[in-house]
């Protein structure tokens, strides 16, 4: 069993079986998190290095886990107290890094591509944990995972994403993930917010997602950052939960069984009340136990291909 | 690609299965539960709990564990095992563990089965149940329920067939090409 492709970039590099294959291998990895002894000795004596060029808790917490659960040896690198600080450019890093043979280069970056460039420049697998406005191909497939958990099949699932679509790049890889898998897609959020040319995704646009609320089965909401406010994208946070944001009177007419999702981080009271995070609808939490499988399960498939010679 | 000689018939494994059974009882089955080790191991772990509940009248405690990520031919090997979930329903601390597997060869797969289960606590004992021990053992362990045992060369398969797997039970022993 192994994937198609030695890195994890985009979502287009993997085939529709290789999303099978990783949601089935994280659903037997889930058990190994639940165990008292949560730790299985199947990386022994691989490098991973993770390089995390932009802020993250949740998402470098979660390989890193993912890693040593695996038994990997891990070290991390932030931009703040690395060479880069000091004026070297990201290949060179990178290469540096290279040199002490590392097995797995688990890297975030502010600039969309940033992991390609690295993925074609070095050995080692790659894998993209989140760059710029363009992928985080992790976050999509434990989204996807926690869909089919939930609901028991992908097949003509409608789901609703509703935010900033156009800088998020958890809704560009959902987009494509979950269209790969036959799940229909809407959109939704303020025009400005919303990229030219959504449609070429496959997806729906509305205008209010309440007009399609009565068909989900799950309603995706992603956070939205105050600095898009200060780019006049939209007026203010306020203006923003008014019209937007979800919660329990916005969910009128919602199926019984809709399921709310968040990538994180909450911003409660903005994208989301409360009332709706914290509901018996919500899996947030469950998306974040699901992401250290699917990072597991990843780590796992690509090193079966024989190791660092990639 | 032909099956090979058969070695066993299913009336035949079944009456291996029972003999291991009976013995299973004989020395106790208190606190004691079966772990079938994936894929084979799990139903004859389950045929062997059966022919056990009947002698004895009352069930035995039923496990299964995946072994692949304990493997020490992980780096050696082209493709990466499909894993598979383990279960064990129950606490393995003080308890006395029976794995089972279809044949016992180098005995590698079985360092890796008692690795697995001791990182899910500390059981009383581990004994192991195997249906064909073919021999060539590279590992210094032992079956203590053996179903049959013969003796092959390094040339030949082995193949244990399940009918919840492979539509029938029997054995068949072949040359490899």
């Amino acid at each position: 069993m192994k994937l198609s492709t030695p890195h994890i970039l985009s979502i287009n590099d993997l085939s529709k079986k290789d999303i099978l294959t990783i949601l089935q291998t994280a659903d037997s990895f889930r058990e190994i998190s639940e165990r008292p002894i949560k730790k299985v000795p199947t990386l022994r004596g691989k490098t991973v290095v993770n390089c995390f060029f932009e802020d993250s808790t949740r998402t470098r917490l979660s390989f890193e886990i993912a890693e040593k659960r695996l038994s990997a040896d891990t070290v991390n690198i932030s931009k703040s107290g690395s060479a880069m600080q000091k004026g070297e450019n990201l290949l060179d890093t990178m290469k540096n890094i290279e040199a002490m043979r590392p097995d797995i280069v688990v890297i975030r970056h502010f600039i969309s591509g940033a992991p390609m460039m690295v993925a074609q420049a070095i050995k080692a697998h790659v894998i993209n944990a989140g760059d710029g406005m363009h992928e985080h191909p992790t976050q999509a497939l434990l989204d996807l995972m926690t869909i089919k958990e939930v609901k028991g099949r992908m097949q003509g699932l409608k789901v609703g994403i509703v935010g900033d679509i156009a800088h998020s790049r958890v809704a560009r890889s959902d987009m494509l993930l979950f269209r790969k898998m036959g799940i229909k897609v809407f959109v939704s959020g303020p025009h400005t917010l919303m990229p030219l040319g959504v449609e070429e995704f496959g997806v729906e646009v509305c205008r209010d997602i309440r007009d399609v609320l009565a068909e989900l089965d799950v309603l995706i909401l992603l956070r939205i950052q105050q600095e898009r406010a200060d780019e006049n994208l939209f007026p203010n946070l306020r203006e923003y939960a008014r019209h937007f944001g979800i919660n329990n009177d916005a969910l009128k007419g919602a199926r019984d069984d809709l399921t709310i999702m968040h990538p994180g981080p909450v911003n409660r009271g903005v994208e989301i009340s409360p009332e709706v995070a914290d509901g018996p609808r919500s899996v947030i939490l469950d998306q974040v136990t699901n992401g250290v499988a699917v990072r597991m399960a990843l780590l796992y498939l690509l090193l079966g291909d024989g190791g660092s010679e990639g | 690609m032909t099956k090979g000689t058969q070695l066993l018939s299913s009336k035949e494994m079944d009456a291996a299965l029972l003999k291991m059974a009976k013995e299973i009882v004989r020395d106790s089955t208190e606190g004691v539960a079966l772990v079938g080790i994936r894929t084979r191991g799990v139903p004859l772990a389950e045929y062997l709990a059966k022919k056990i509940e009947k002698i004895q009248g009352k069930p035995i405690e039923l496990g299964s564990l995946d072994i692949n990520l304990y493997r020490d031919d992980l780096s050696e090997v082209s493709e990466q095992p499909v894993v598979r979930p383990t279960e064990l329903p129950f606490s393995i601390t003080g308890k006395g563990i029976i794995l089972v597997d279809d044949v016992l060869y180098t005995g590698r797969t079985i360092r890796a089965a008692m690795d697995a289960l001791i990182d899910f606590g500390r059981p009383r004992f581990i004994k192991l149940a195997v249906m064909v021990d073919r021999g060539w053992r590279e590992f210094p362990i032992q079956p203590d329920y053996v179903g049959r045992g013969i003796k092959t060369t390094q040339n030949q398969n082995v193949k244990v067939m399940l009918a919840p797997i492979d539509g029938e039970d029997a054995v068949f022993i072949r040359e490899h090409k």
